[in-house]
């Protein structure tokens, strides 16, 4: 490891991550914080898991890699960027801080997530945003720049949800399967095709409103900051809003 | 003759919320109520109460309590007071004793010794309300390997015929004359809305369910009542009954009093004559008769329906199974010890026949051994009371479940015995046409419906606790259960561990 | 019979039940490569196993014996040895008898004495049975006849190599860095009941497949009477040994291609189904009607190979992790992402399949610049 005090403003740190156990990782993380840094490069992390859990600082975190499941899980309030793949459990009830991956990410990124935000470049897998919650002013928001895989917001009881196809060729709508399955609260918005067969029961589809519009204005513009797109262009897409259709979708379910 | 026999029940009236109304009395129609115009007061007729209930849930002041009669004998293991008044019943008719239902006696229960599984750690449980859940069941015989076209990959074998059903539970053989037609609409439409079937029983199929078609099962029983061509067209399946769990190996007996002028249409007898189902079909007197009647039906039907054979669970019956395969056919249903009927001798509704729980162990562990399970699909009857004694069943090798009393009882059934009357007070039971209409079968139907759907919620319920989403995956999976208080050997026969091994 | 029942499942639990790591690379082209990606990919997974089991798969290894049905023999003591190698000389004929070449190695204790035989089945004795049948009857015959001896491969020009350890300590063991093969699988185990046992890690082979597997399987009690049904001998009682006999059963006994065996093993819903036109769902209709009890219920990946080909394949609803990725001609299979990039930092593609969608590297279709190819009968 290598620890830098360059002589700009802030202290910054790099952590070659090669070969290193996360426990030991994680605590040079820990400690690079305790000692001030405000910004810690992880080079060579190749599966080192629970990297940045619950990571309380300002601090921002580099990720060069592909780091290990449960990627910032119960984090409360750093910025982590990946550059590259994140694997399974990214942002695991993730309290505040913000995730930024310019890639990949796998199954059930941002579950049970209470705060903060998520950006994804490009796809995810299974059980995205599942259970994800909110609770007056704290919103999570996830925003995925490719399609999801099957079951994405599965059981969502608030947040915000974003899909904005960027990966699917041509005319290719989302091939998700039960999507909002068991959904009762919070938002999805999805740029691009989707059938009516592909949502859950409890999933009403409709067109975004104007405070729609700003929710997603805010967060279109802050993926395109992180990725380079052009926020304009995605925002022009056509966009549907899933909601959930009861507060109570299985109150009909139980005999007393 | 004076009986000796004392009122099995006691009628409590409490004077005091007591108004007059007269709805027992109308309700009664074992003639246990009547009003007595002189002094203005309904009274009880004890010695006819059957303990149905139908008064006082009908009561509109809950005025009725239905009481045991608590004559006391002096307590007596041997001689029961059941066993004693069946003597002094017998020795004043001289006649072998009726009863209906199913076998009320001690013999144990499995279903309540049997535990099923949940997923803790190794296996996650799955959520059947978000997640799918599949109870998708087809009834055929399945061939032991597909075969594909090399070139095209597309495939080549053919199927026998397949029945899909919803759920695997299906309405049990009833017939026409055992009970009423509404209740057998209610029962075809609950079927045709709930995604199962009915089963018209021997009584032949009444032309006006012939628009339930799609959802029944016709029987080819001793009596051979109403098959006919378009009967045996009409159905999904067709089922030759050979026995019944309440009454292995004898014949049936609907009593002329129950055989009314539509009953006789349908099953082609005189009205009023007694509905006479021999012992034996009196074309199967073997196992090769049975092959010859099976390939006869399929003929009939150009091989576009499953053949199911209906035994009751005796003995010998992974053998007579086996062979009933071999014959040819496409079904197997077993019906156990307490199985329900119209009417039976009481005699041989409490002492022949074996619980279904070790016939189906027994049969579906006799199927695999020689290699042959495939080829037919198991459904068990006799006695089967909720969703769990449903999942038990499949996890030791059925593969649906027929229920008739369940049914019976959510249209208001109180397992009262009293079928063989023809006097059923709920108006099941019956074919009289004023207590027919006491089931209507907009609400029969509903009731039914209810039922199957509370009972679909917990399986699937249940199927996700234990990590499983397809029901194939838990038919005779045998791990998913184990037994407590049972004995070893009881155990080896289901194939099933102590619980904590 | 069935004494390794006891020795792998000692508290006759109702089967083993572990919880792993996967990794599989394939060469498409046929080239044959040295086993170190693979070991340092799947010791690089080191927290999806607890040290008890680790173990290896090579295709192509043995091209001097290409023709040969390489055994792989554990014994626990010399007179199992001389037992077993009674039978082998009965039954076949010998080309070669040699211990596997070992190293001392820290991690690894007690090993039992591994050797492996080149056999070809005497003329006279394959008669009645083909000699792929005949060859199972005969490691049946050891692994239930011969006290302390188990045959863990038999395969041609394939091997297993596994046993109690870390799988780098079991590749330091057995001296993998020295072979050559076009397809490594890798396996690092967690088992919950199966302390110690050898033969108790993955891969299971049976003939020249091996399946290496991460999850548990809720329908495994049905699974196995199902293939009790066609002979198969479940002595195991794990999981892994039910999906090498399905797919024995299924595409060498019954004749079907991988894809339509992944619809058995992980068949498509009946929501799907309903969607498809009238033929693909009366085909789906047909396989989940005649194999229903071949489903594998409950989360699992598996990569299961056999000559010419590797394949990864996850349930239906994909409650286990599996990634494929694609450099050149060389295909990869991964419980985690990061073991791949860590051998390979720049790839082609990188992708998660779906459930129930098989993911088929072969040596008739080699990648080279093309887009990998998903199952071809797979729905989209």
């Amino acid at each position: 490891m290598t620890v830098d005090t360059p002589s700009q403003r802030g202290l910054a740190v790099r952590i070659d991550a090669n070969g290193f156990h996360y426990r030991e990782l994680n605590r040079l993380i820990r400690e690079a914080v305790a000692k001030g840094a405000e910004r810690i490069d992880l080079h060579g992390v190749y599966g080192q898991r629970y990297i940045a859990t619950n990571l309380r600082s300002g601090a921002e975190i580099h990720i060069h890699g592909t780091p290990g499941n449960d990627l910032g899980a119960f984090l409360d309030g750093s910025r982590l960027t990946v550059y590259g793949n994140a694997q399974d459990g990214c942002g695991n009830t993730m309290n505040d801080g913000e995730i930024i991956v310019h890639g990949r990410a796998g199954d059930i990124a941002g579950l049970s997530a209470r705060g903060g935000r998520i950006f994804i470049r490009e796809d995810v897998g299974y059980r995205a945003g599942i259970h994800m919650k909110e609770y007056e002013g704290k919103r999570p928001a996830l925003v995925i720049g490719g399609t999801a895989q099957d079951f994405l917001g599965e059981y969502m009881a608030g947040g915000i949800l974003v899909v904005l196809g960027l990966t699917l060729n041509g005319g290719n709508g989302h091939t998700a399967s039960f999507v909002g399955t068991g959904m009762h609260g919070g938002v999805i918005y999805l740029r691009g095709q989707i059938n009516d067969y592909q949502l859950g029961r409890e999933v009403g589809i409709s067109q975004p409103n104007r405070k729609d519009r700003a929710i997603l204005s805010e967060l279109v513009t802050q993926f395109a900051g992180h990725f380079g797109f052009n926020a304009e262009e995605i925002l022009a897409g056509r966009f549907v809003k899933l909601f959930p259709l009861y507060l109570r979708p299985y109150g009909r379910l139980y005999t007393y | 003759m004076k009986s000796y026999l004392p009122p099995r029940f006691v009628i409590d009236r409490d004077a005091e919320r007591c108004i007059g109304c007269q709805v027992c009395v109308r309700q009664c129609s074992f003639d246990a109520h009547a009003y007595d115009g002189e002094d203005d007061e309904v009274r009880s007729y004890e010695e006819n109460c059957v303990g149905c209930h139908r008064c006082a849930v009908f009561c509109p002041t809950q005025a009725l309590n239905i009481r045991l009669n608590p004559l006391s004998y002096r307590p007596n293991a041997n001689w029961r007071p059941e066993i004693i008044e069946d003597i002094i019943r017998q020795s004043e008719s001289g006649g072998v004793l009726l009863t209906g239902m199913g076998n009320d006696k001690s013999y144990r229960v499995y279903w309540d010794h049997l535990l099923l599984n949940a997923s803790q750690v190794t296996n996650p449980s799955i959520d059947p309300l978000r997640e799918p859940m599949e109870l998708r069941t087809y009834l055929g015989r399945k061939p032991d390997m597909v075969e594909l076209d090399p070139a095209s990959l597309s495939l080549k074998t053919q199927l026998a015929p397949q029945v899909a059903i919803d759920l695997p539970v299906l309405f049990s053989a009833m017939s026409y004359g055992a009970v009423n037609l509404n209740v057998q609409e209610s029962l075809a439409r609950a079927a045709a809305e709930a995604g199962t079937l009915f089963n018209c029983g021997e009584g032949g199929l009444h032309r006006k369910l012939h628009k339930y078609a799609d959802n029944a099962i016709v029987q080819v029983a001793s009596g051979r009542f109403g098959v006919h061509p378009e009967y045996l067209e009409a159905a999904r399946f067709i089922e030759i009954k050979i026995g019944q769990g309440a009454k292995p190996g004898i014949g049936g007996h609907l009593p002329g009093g129950k055989v009314t002028q539509d009953v006789a249409e349908t099953r082609m007898i005189p009205a009023g004559t007694d509905a006479l189902s021999p012992a034996p079909q009196h074309d199967i007197y073997s196992i090769e008769d049975l092959s010859q009647l099976i390939y006869a039906l399929k003929e009939a039907t150009n091989y576009t329906k499953p053949i199911c054979v209906k035994i009751a669970a005796v003995h010998n019956s992974a053998a007579i199974a086996s062979g009933i395969v071999r014959a040819g056919a496409d079904i197997v249903a077993l019906d156990g010890l307490r199985g329900a009927t119209g009417a039976a001798p009481k005699i041989i509704r409490d002492n022949v026949g074996i619980p279904i729980e070790l016939a189906i162990a027994a049969v579906d562990t006799r199927l695999r051994e020689e290699g042959i399970r495939n080829q037919a699909s198991i459904i068990a009857a006799g006695g089967l009371r909720n969703s769990a004694d449903v999942l038990k069943a499949i996890a030791l090798g059925a593969d649906a479940v027929y229920i008739a009393t369940a049914a019976l009882i959510a249209l208001g059934c109180t397992v009262c015995q009293q079928c063989h009357t023809g006097k059923c007070a709920w108006g099941i039971c019956t074919t009289d046409p004023i207590l027919s209409k006491r089931i209507n079968p907009d609400m029969g139907a509903r009731r039914l419906v209810n039922l199957l759907r509370g009972w679909s919620l917990e399986i699937k319920e249940m199927l996700g606790g234990m990590g499983i989403n397809a029901l194939e995956s838990l038919r005779g999976n045998r791990l998913h259960l184990r037994g407590v208080g049972l004995t070893d050997r009881e155990l080896d026969v289901m194939g099933v561990r102590l619980a904590g091994r | 019979m069935d004494h390794w029942k006891h020795v792998n499942n000692p508290y006759d639990d109702d089967k083993v039940i572990d919880a792993c790591g996967l990794f599989g690379m394939m060469d498409t082209s046929g080239r044959r490569f040295s086993g170190v990606d693979a070991i340092t990919a799947i010791s690089n997974m080191h927290e999806r196993g607890n040290g008890l089991g680790g173990g290896f798969a090579v295709y192509g290894l043995y091209p001097q014996y290409a023709k040969h049905y390489a055994f792989h023999v554990m014994y626990l003591d010399e007179a199992a040895r001389q037992e077993a190698e009674a039978l082998l000389q009965d039954g076949f004929r010998v080309a070669l008898a040699e211990p596997v070449p070992t190293r001392k190695t820290h991690g690894i204790q007690d090993p039992p004495l591994v050797w492996r035989y080149f056999l070809q089945v005497r003329a006279q004795n394959g008669q009645k049975l083909s000699h792929d049948d005949y060859v199972l009857e005969k490691v049946m015959q050891i692994n239930t006849g011969v006290r302390h001896a188990f045959v863990f491969s038999s395969g041609k020009n394939m091997a297993v190599f596994k046993g109690v350890g870390y799988p780098e300590d079991i590749a330091n063991y057995f001296r993998l860095e020295e072979y050559q093969g076009y397809l490594w699988t890798a396996h690092s185990r967690f088992p919950t009941n199966t302390p110690g046992w050898w033969g108790g890690a993955h891969p299971f082979n049976v003939l020249d497949w091996t399946v290496i597997h991460n999850g548990e399987i809720s329908s495994y009690g049905i699974n196995r009477r199902y293939l009790e049904m066609f002979g198969y001998h479940c002595t195991m009682q794990t999981d892994t040994e039910v999906i090498a006999y399905a797919v024995d059963l299924l595409m060498r006994r019954h004749k079907l291609p991988i894809e339509v065996v992944a619809e058995v093993l992980a068949a498509p819903l009946w929501s799907r189904i309903e969607r498809e036109d009238e033929e693909r769902a009366a085909f789906h209709t047909t396989l989940r009607q005649v194999y229903g009890s071949l489903l594998l219920n409950g989360p699992f990946s598996v990569v299961i190979a056999h000559q010419g080909e590797m394949i990864g394949l996850t349930d239906r609803i994909r409650l286990r992790p599996l990634t494929a990725a694609t450099k050149g001609d060389m295909l990869f299979l991964s419980s985690e992402e990061s073991a791949i990039r860590l051998v390979c930092p720049q790839l082609d593609t990188a992708w998660t399949p779906m459930g129930g969608e098989p993911i088929v590297g072969s040596l008739n279709r080699p990648l080279g610049k093309r887009e990998p190819v998903a199952a071809a009968l797979a729905a989209t």
